[in-house]
């Protein structure tokens, strides 16, 4: 369960504006999330607080493979994304990475910035704290639920690994 | 029921007789590509997977492309911990500064892609492969690692969309225009998840180049993979590396496809994607006059000899524009080898251009050519989002070399034509 304010973002949120390329010389992930948002939003790092929701439009996190991308989001304190749809690579790298997302464009439609708002992946519920409201996001298929459950791809991964010998 | 040319590639990688859109599967993978950044986070998780040695030693290919040579301390920090991974693990396909180029041109050029192969790689323009006719698809760092440990991955088998180029291109236009042309129909998000699958006449005459153009800016739609069905063109181009014998898959007659999508391309002009989106495209007529400051030829997308030699045929004999810094990077060695053979390198140096070592460049405004605020820069690369080759404020916009040479000399945004007196 996570609770937090929207931060509404639009359509396409590119990997670019994110995290620039220029700083993925370093993977640390507190160098990643002092520079978050920093091509789309200079006020983001200011205006986030820990546990804080990103909603956004189509096509969340279009653009390159960086997984550093949502290395930075979840370094910066956001506990969930909720969008109308994901880019594909960014959707497996924040499920890889244990960044939750959920695609609800109910919630989008819905959601304005500031509203507080209590998420609970596990049942696919997206409570409006604000407004009273409860919208509900897209289940996820059986493989990636169990990435999910295993709290990203490296412990799946460890798991396969061990299964194989 | 048939299937295309990516459900099939993926249910015999799957040992499955048929699959179909939507199904979940696990493939076993043919080639896993990484790069000078990216490698060293997903050597850390490989690590933490519990892994010790790849999958395959002779199946993966490591590649410096990006911030070589190293630009800063943590560029070289990174190149070092991909290096040494790859001796530890003996891994065959490991290409140092001097023998690298850009990993997508490279792979094809050195005869590691074959048609019908799986390919995964960590750069989203893996993509490219598809050029050959194999199903290539990018992937983050983390799935890099579980490709590596496993030489096995999950995917969603895609819907495929069948885009049909019909006529005879026009003269100075190109693959990249053909792209353009198609993200300006699909938008940047239109194959979202799907797999685009190129056919039609126009298609079929298209040399390698052209089919690499158009495979890598292909995921500028969002599509998963792109793919071209193997050829003649493409046994030609195969038999040229000495490689024979290539079982070929192509797409049954009566395959599903979730779309088709012709376009008549015989009146098609010259375009360009203007700021800042890959899909905001217009036609270089509706945006010509903007000036510029910078023009970049090169990138995965049209790094190719071909691509030099279009540029080179307009600048021969002209100068690059005082107000214009001309960088041109070859994709690889090899090309850079050709252009000098064949007398195009002393056209670019003649004219004012600087010739880079064969990397990424300022595709992606790390290194070679960053722009500041306020400038404007015309490039044959892929993406032009906020920020793409530098400053927030820069502005990039997108066309073919030809484009960008006759804008290079004329210090504006131009169509080619317009150099040529052919309009």
């Amino acid at each position: 369960m996570m609770r937090g304010s929207v931060i509404k973002y639009g359509d396409n949120i590119d990997t670019d504006v994110i995290i620039p390329a220029r700083h993925l010389t370093l993977s640390d992930p507190e160098h990643l999330a002092a520079h978050c948002m920093e091509g789309l939003d200079p006020d983001f790092l200011k205006k986030r607080k820990p546990g804080d929701i990103i909603v956004a439009g189509n096509n969340f996190g279009c653009g390159s493979s960086r997984e550093d991308a949502p290395v930075a989001i979840k370094s910066a304190g956001i506990s969930c994304i909720i969008a109308r749809s994901f880019a594909r690579i960014f959707y497996r790298n924040a499920i890889n990475i244990g960044l939750t997302i959920l695609e609800s464009p109910e919630a989008v439609d819905a959601l304005r910035e500031g509203d507080q708002v209590e998420v609970d992946p596990a049942a696919g519920t997206i409570r409006n704290l604000s407004r009273s409201e409860t919208y509900r996001a897209a289940p996820f298929p059986a493989v990636i639920q169990k990435i999910i459950d295993d709290g990203g791809l490296i412990q799946f991964v460890r798991r396969r690994l061990s299964e194989k010998h | 029921m048939g299937m295309t040319i990516t459900e099939k590639i993926l249910a015999s990688h799957a040992s499955e007789a048929v699959v179909k859109p939507g199904d979940l599967i696990f493939c076993k993978i043919d080639l896993v590509l990484s790069l000078d950044i990216g490698t060293a986070s997903a050597i850390k998780n490989f690590e933490m997977m519990g892994a010790s040695k790849v999958f395959d030693p002779e199946k993966v290919v490591m590649v410096n492309d990006h911030f070589v040579p190293a630009k800063d301390i943590q560029a070289a920090e990174l190149s070092r911990k991909m290096r040494l991974f790859a001796r530890d693990q003996k891994l065959r396909h490991y290409f140092e500064v001097g023998r690298s180029g850009i990993c997508h041109l490279l792979l094809i050029e050195k005869g590691l892609v074959r048609p019908g192969q799986v390919v995964v790689g960590g750069d989203s323009h893996t993509c490219t492969a598809g050029a050959l006719g194999a199903f290539a698809v990018g992937v983050g760092s983390s799935d890099l690692a579980a490709s590596l440990a496993l030489g096995e991955n999950w995917f969603r088998v895609p819907e495929t969309i069948r885009i049909e180029f019909k006529g005879k291109l026009p003269e100075w236009t190109s693959g990249k225009d053909l792209i353009l042309l198609l993200l300006k129909e699909l938008g940047i998000e239109g194959a979202r998840y799907r797999a685009l699958e190129f056919s039609g006449e126009t298609t079929e005459t298209l040399p390698m180049s052209d089919r690499i153009t158009i495979c890598n800016m292909a995921g500028e739609t969002g599509a998963k993979n792109a793919v071209v069905e193997p050829d003649q063109i493409t046994l030609d181009f195969l038999k040229q590396q000495g490689i024979d014998a290539i079982d070929i898959v192509k797409s049954d007659r009566d395959a599903t496809y979730a779309d088709v999508f012709e376009f008549e391309v015989d009146d098609l002009e010259p375009l360009v994607a203007v700021p800042s989106l890959p899909s905001n495209v217009k036609r270089v007529r509706e945006v010509e006059g903007v000036r510029l400051d910078q023009v970049f030829i090169g990138s995965c997308t049209n790094g190719s000899l071909d691509d030099f030699r279009r540029a080179a045929r307009l600048l021969k004999g002209r100068t690059v524009h005082e107000s214009v810094r001309l960088i041109a990077i070859p994709g690889t060695p090899k090309i850079l080898t050709q252009m000098i053979d064949e007398g195009i390198a002393k056209i670019f140096l003649e004219a004012g251009a600087v010739l880079g070592p064969c990397t990424c460049g300022p595709c992606l405004g790390g290194h070679m050519g960053v722009l500041a605020a306020d400038e404007v820069a015309l490039s044959t690369s892929n993406r032009n989002f906020v920020g793409r080759m530098g400053h927030p404020t820069s502005q990039l916009y997108l066309a073919s070399p030809a484009v960008a040479a006759a804008s290079a000399v004329l210090g504006r945004i131009a169509d080619p034509r317009e150099l040529e007196g052919a309009t």
